[in-house]
């Protein structure tokens, strides 16, 4: 990842703010009440995590953010902007299901840019060029996604959401699928890509080490309804090691706190 | 190489343990001719253009046929596949109709257009709709949603999404759909041929069943044999491509 080259212009990261949010899916059997008041503020620049069991609504808060799904209560503004509906400026790097089969890599990559009318296709070619060289896959530029290793497909779609510049990028478990060796390397590589280029980041994840290892700061969510629980400030330098002593301690405290939350919830529905 | 031998080999068997079943000279021959005596009337069908007329007359009507049954299929099948609407009006249709065997549409195509070229697209279009429909409709269903999601994030909405990104991902049904709709037009043709004598062309059913009135088997057998390879053919060279492509793409088919 040597990159000294002509960077591509950057979008200045965005503040998000999320205003209690409230959410319900109703089916003609159920009614679930996903998120209660869910609430909370990032400054630009910053890296937030958010973290819960499976079931704890943090899917559908990310969806809500990006604006593909519209909340009951509550708002989401980004730079003072409402946000109702999807926009080029929150994208969401999905896991690696998501990338097109039908293109091959560099063209998962224009995709987004090809949405930009403002952009010429020269231009285009040389922002995609440069992400692909930035996560590391240039030699890749031709293979079709299922040629290519889980960490490389992560690979790709972070270098997908990030080609448009966005100024909020939200990830989805981006670690969750991979291996312990190639889950360290991406970690490092996000981390160091952050750095360079950086971006309003909120991710979500159930594993507590995952968040630990990006954040500024971990909320915690409980299920049913999803809500937040706590509040974790991470103050390790950076780059971290998602493998070390110190790092895992953070995360042995978090967990427990987790628990605890968890057993409320469960003595609450008793 | 080693794979066309092995077809190669395969037929070649075949058509040796027909010659020896007439050579035994347990059935007649007017019932059962032997592989020589179809050659015989092919080759000489193929010399006075009887067979070539009947090949071109035939391969006309199944192209426009076919064409128009996909024009109209894949559209609707992309409509019922997105709005409920659609789904409990035209798509119970083609549920309903695609049951129907085509040959049913005969009598019907024949009240209201006579014995015309009309009658006969009409049949092979009604065999071809509603299965290039449904298939569609299914493919187009079973496209993994977070692709559309991605898709809307990008900036991609309405005719760009529909074209860029739910049609593409929806090809490998489509295109299986195609063919499952080529194998009912070819029936429904056949069919139509068949049972609709018609003074504007003389197609490959007609030629077949002129040769049972006029009790030939040789050429009953023989039409046979060009149909089959008419099909067989048509299905590597319209959908082969598509197939590899498609593999190629989605990583599917591999070995």
């Amino acid at each position: 990842m040597s990159t000294n080259d002509s960077e591509p212009r950057a979008s200045p990261p965005a503040e998000l703010v999320v205003e209690s949010i409230d959410k319900w899916f109703r089916t003609e059997r159920t009614t679930t009440h996903a998120l209660a008041d869910v609430g909370f503020r990032v400054v630009s620049g910053e890296f937030v995590c958010l973290v819960g069991p499976s079931g704890c609504g943090k899917s559908t808060l990310l969806d809500i953010i990006a604006g593909l799904t519209i909340p009951d209560k509550g708002r989401v503004l980004a730079d003072g902007q409402l946000v109702h509906g999807p926009g080029r400026h929150r994208l969401v790097m999905f896991q690696e299901s998501a990338l097109f089969p039908w293109l091959n890599v560099f063209n998962n990559v224009m995709f987004g840019l090809h949405r930009k009318p403002e952009l010429a296709n020269r231009e285009r070619r040389v922002i995609a060029d440069y992400y692909l060289r930035l996560v590391g896959l240039e030699k890749y530029k031709k293979a079709y996604v299922h040629e290519l290793s889980g960490g490389m497909k992560q690979r790709v779609a972070l270098a997908r959401s990030l080609a448009p510049d966005p100024r909020v990028l939200l990830m989805d478990e981006p670690l969750s699928a991979l291996d312990a060796i190639t889950r360290e390397q991406l970690c490092y590589d996000i981390q160091e890509i952050w750095q360079r280029r950086r971006k309003t980041i909120v991710l979500v994840t159930h594993d507590v080490r995952e968040a630990v290892c990006f954040a500024d700061r971990v909320f915690l969510l409980s299920p049913s309804p999803g809500r937040i629980r706590e509040e974790f400030r991470i103050p390790l330098a950076r780059p971290r090691d998602i493998n070390s002593a110190e790092l895992a301690h953070i995360a042995q405290r978090i967990m427990v706190a987790l628990k605890g939350h968890l057993g409320e919830t469960h003595e609450a529905a008793e | 190489m080693k794979r066309t031998f092995v077809v190669a080999a395969f037929f070649l068997l075949l058509i040796g343990i027909w010659h020896l079943a007439t050579a035994s000279g347990r059935w007649s021959s007017i019932l059962l001719p032997s592989p020589a005596m179809v050659g015989e009337y092919l080759w000489g069908a193929l010399r006075d253009g009887s067979l070539i007329e009947a090949i071109k007359v035939t391969l006309r009507r199944l192209l426009i046929g076919y064409a128009i049954g996909v024009a109209i299929g894949l559209p609707l099948g992309l409509l019922t596949s997105t709005s409920e609407f659609f789904e409990d009006t035209i798509g119970s249709l083609a549920l309903g109709l695609q049951t129907l065997p085509s040959v049913c549409w005969v009598p019907l195509a024949l009240l209201w257009f006579g014995q015309t070229e009309t009658a006969m697209l009409f049949v092979v279009v009604m065999g071809t709709v509603w299965s290039v429909l449904l298939a569609t409709d299914t493919g187009a269903r079973t496209i993994p949603p977070i692709y559309a999601r991605a898709a809307r994030t990008m900036g991609s909405e309405g005719f760009d999404k529909w074209t860029r990104v739910i049609l593409p991902a929806s090809l490998p049904f489509v295109v299986s759909g195609m063919k499952q709709g080529w194998a009912f037009a070819w029936r429904s043709l056949m069919a139509a041929e068949i049972f609709v004598t018609i003074l504007t062309g003389f197609g490959l059913g007609q030629l077949l069943q002129y040769g049972r009135e006029l009790s030939a088997m040789d050429q009953v057998i023989g039409v046979m044999v060009v149909i089959v390879v008419i099909g067989l053919v048509a299905d590597k060279a319209l959908f082969s491509p598509w197939e590899r492509f498609l593999h190629r793409r989605w990583g599917t088919g591999l070995k």
